[in-house]
């Protein structure tokens, strides 16, 4: 794979805010990468960046491997998807998607064929020449997407494109996009705040925290072995448990009230073991509960204190060790699971493998 | 049969009661009476009521009301050109780069309407006259040798002085339409690859065209009927219909001439606003 985008040390401040902080990026030919983070992370402004629109206050910017140092955003191999779709109010369907075209010497018959191609990939056959006021908000998405796709820009740059869509709509568009992606072979940047569109759409995700990338991984890696504490809260649910270090070689030995002594592999760990203090993270679904009866070696005793039905899938909270802590437990709804009440007396069995341990 | 009106009509008649009525009395009262006016004849102190056409003839056909019409239509659509030419750039700047002071600069802009309108006029003749501020300067610059006479008591002072008192009319509406503008369409249409010329011409004028179209009328209007101007800096060359109405109405001692000149006037100005609102309608929708 060949990187397309190379961000170097790229840092912008707006008066005495960094909202870039020395971002190092490398993004392959290709590939759909997302910008994940919460709001004020700076994760627009790193994409407004790489499409020109800001200028850095330091570093540099490649895309295939040539230098953007003060390239205005017309000349840029990008396109980019705005937030509220920026759809030209004074033209129709037709006039929006042929909007870029004015600097290519092509003929009508051909334009208006690259048109009706591109309408026909996004779904939006037979609207030409209707006005961009009559559009939905998820037509207006895909005429946005039409008249940057129609460019073949090298990098297309989607600024938070789904937010403003209603849920099924949002989760069609997901699919859509990724298929799309695939369909046309262009690397895709999307910078969204939503966890789960970052994880179902990207080989790549960059996780963002006040300006600095805390973590660059593939959606798996991302969920099931976050290096920081922050990622792993950021992406899905986790419980954190404070341990103690009992020994340190290429296994860990960790003590915790509720999990009682354990050890993991350090390939587990992330950050510098130098205090003897531990927090374990475990996912709520690597948990399981078996009846108080059927008792397993290695399990823990807990009492259930809540439980949250979300239809699929029932979160418990379950009271553990010695303690007020409480551990969140997720269990698939599916068939033969069974049902548990609050105040139930139950076992859990912990996934030892899938354990992460951060040293902050 | 029973009268059965809703609490909110009654309420909304209540409401419009009292502007209709300051219209009735101060608006269409006094043009029907004028129009009225113009179908009769004045016979020296007397007004003789019998319906006639011939005032409306006479000021069709008489060369000189013909000129002066021409003379003010011309006058006022040059006024108006040169008004917006000048106004959208200020009010672009206002718009886009006036930054956190936009609100300084329209204060600014309303700082000549701290004087009244005929001083201002008035000091284009200390401005523009043969021993003026200008003619002294360019003497002074050595740029001509002797004063420029063209530049007062004609149709090109009454141009300039209308003009500068009527820029902050055209600023505003341009203005107004310009921070209308949503402005990821200009990111837009960099992003699309336009450079400043092309964003200009493809999405900022089209899209403040209802704010050209606007100030277009609010100056136009006005200006044909304008009568302090021209009477001050225009010279015999630079006077206008409403200079000839004035004298209709007292020395000439002709109320209905002047009245059907007034109407004819306002014919005009109505017929020319209506196509050009026409004209540009497809400018007009709102975004």
């Amino acid at each position: 794979m060949t990187t397309l985008v190379e961000v170097q040390d790229i840092s912008k401040s707006f008066g005495a805010v960094n909202a870039v902080d020395g971002v190092s990026l490398e993004i392959d030919q290709g590939q759909f990468f997302s910008l994940l983070g919460p709001s004020g992370c700076g994760k627009t402004t790193l994409l407004r960046l790489i499409a020109g629109f800001e200028r850095p206050s330091s570093g540099h910017l490649l895309i295939d491997n040539k230098p953007m140092d003060g390239v205005e955003p017309n000349l840029r191999p990008t396109n980019m998807v705005f937030q509220n779709y920026a759809i030209f109010p004074h033209l129709n369907v037709e006039q929006n998607v042929a909007y870029g075209l004015r600097k290519k010497s092509i003929s009508k018959i051909e334009k208006e064929e690259m048109i009706n191609q591109v309408l026909e990939l996004v779904g939006l056959s037979e609207l030409n020449l209707r006005s961009a006021n009559a559009l939905s908000g998820g037509q207006k998405q895909r005429v946005a997407l039409a008249r940057a796709l129609i460019l073949k820009p090298k990098v297309l740059l989607l600024d938070e494109p789904l937010s403003a869509l209603d849920k099924k709509l949002r989760e069609q568009m997901q699919l859509e996009l990724r298929h799309l992606q695939r369909a046309v072979g262009i690397t895709f940047i999307l910078v969204t705040h939503d966890q789960e569109e970052a994880l179902t759409m990207s080989d790549k995700v960059a996780v963002m925290f006040d300006g600095k990338v805390e973590q660059v991984a593939s959606p798996r890696e991302l969920y099931e072995r976050p290096t920081s504490q922050r990622v792993a809260s950021f992406i899905g649910a986790m419980n954190f448990i404070n341990g103690t270090v009992m020994e340190a070689k290429n296994e860990i030995g960790i003590n915790s009230d509720i999990l009682g002594p354990l050890t993991i592999s350090r390939s587990q760990v992330f950050g510098d073991l130098t205090e003897n203090k531990i927090i374990i993270g475990i996912r709520p679904e690597r948990i399981s509960i078996v009846s108080d009866g059927s008792s397993v070696t290695g399990s823990i005793s807990g009492r259930i204190t809540d439980a949250s039905y979300f239809g699929e899938t029932t979160y418990y909270k379950v009271a553990c060790g010695k303690g007020s802590e409480t551990l969140t437990v997720s269990a698939q709804n599916s068939f033969g699971q069974m049902d548990y009440q609050i105040g139930e007396e139950v076992k859990l069995n912990v996934d030892i493998k899938s354990l992460v341990g951060f040293s902050d | 049969m029973i009268l059965n009106i809703k609490p909110e009509t009654k309420k909304g008649w209540r409401l419009l009661s009292t502007p209709f009525i300051f219209s009735i009395l101060l608006l269409a009262a006094p043009l029907t009476m004028m129009l009225l006016l113009s179908f009769w004849t004045q016979d020296y102190l007397i007004l003789d009521r019998t319906f006639t056409l011939n005032n409306y003839i006479e000021a069709f056909t008489q060369p000189v009301y013909q000129l002066l019409f021409s003379r003010s239509l011309a006058i006022s659509l040059t006024v108006t050109f040169f008004t917006v030419l000048l106004a959208y750039p200020m009010a672009y700047f206002i718009s886009f780069h006036g930054g956190e002071r936009k609100a300084l600069w329209l204060f600014l802009i309303t700082i000549p309407f701290w004087t009244s309108y005929l001083l201002r006029m008035f000091l284009w003749k200390v401005i523009l006259g043969y021993n003026g501020v200008l003619n002294s300067f360019l003497l002074w610059l050595e740029m001509i040798t002797e004063p420029l006479t063209f530049i007062l008591y004609n149709a090109n002072a009454v141009v300039i002085a209308l003009t500068h008192g009527w820029a902050p009319f055209a600023i505003l509406p341009i203005f107004v339409s310009l921070e209308k503008i949503d402005r990821s369409l200009l990111e837009a249409s960099r992003d699309l690859g336009d450079g400043p010329f092309h964003q200009f011409f493809r999405v900022v004028l089209p899209l403040s065209a209802p704010g050209v179209v606007g100030a277009a009328l609010i100056i136009f209007i006005p200006t044909v009927g304008d009568y302090i101007t021209p009477k001050l800096v225009g010279g015999t060359d630079g006077l206008m219909i409403a200079n000839m109405i004035q004298v209709q109405f007292s020395k000439a001692n002709n109320a209905p001439l002047a009245a059907a000149l007034s109407v004819s006037s306002l014919m005009i100005v109505a017929f020319i606003s209506i196509v050009f609102v026409l004209v540009n309608r497809k400018h007009l929708r709102r975004y």
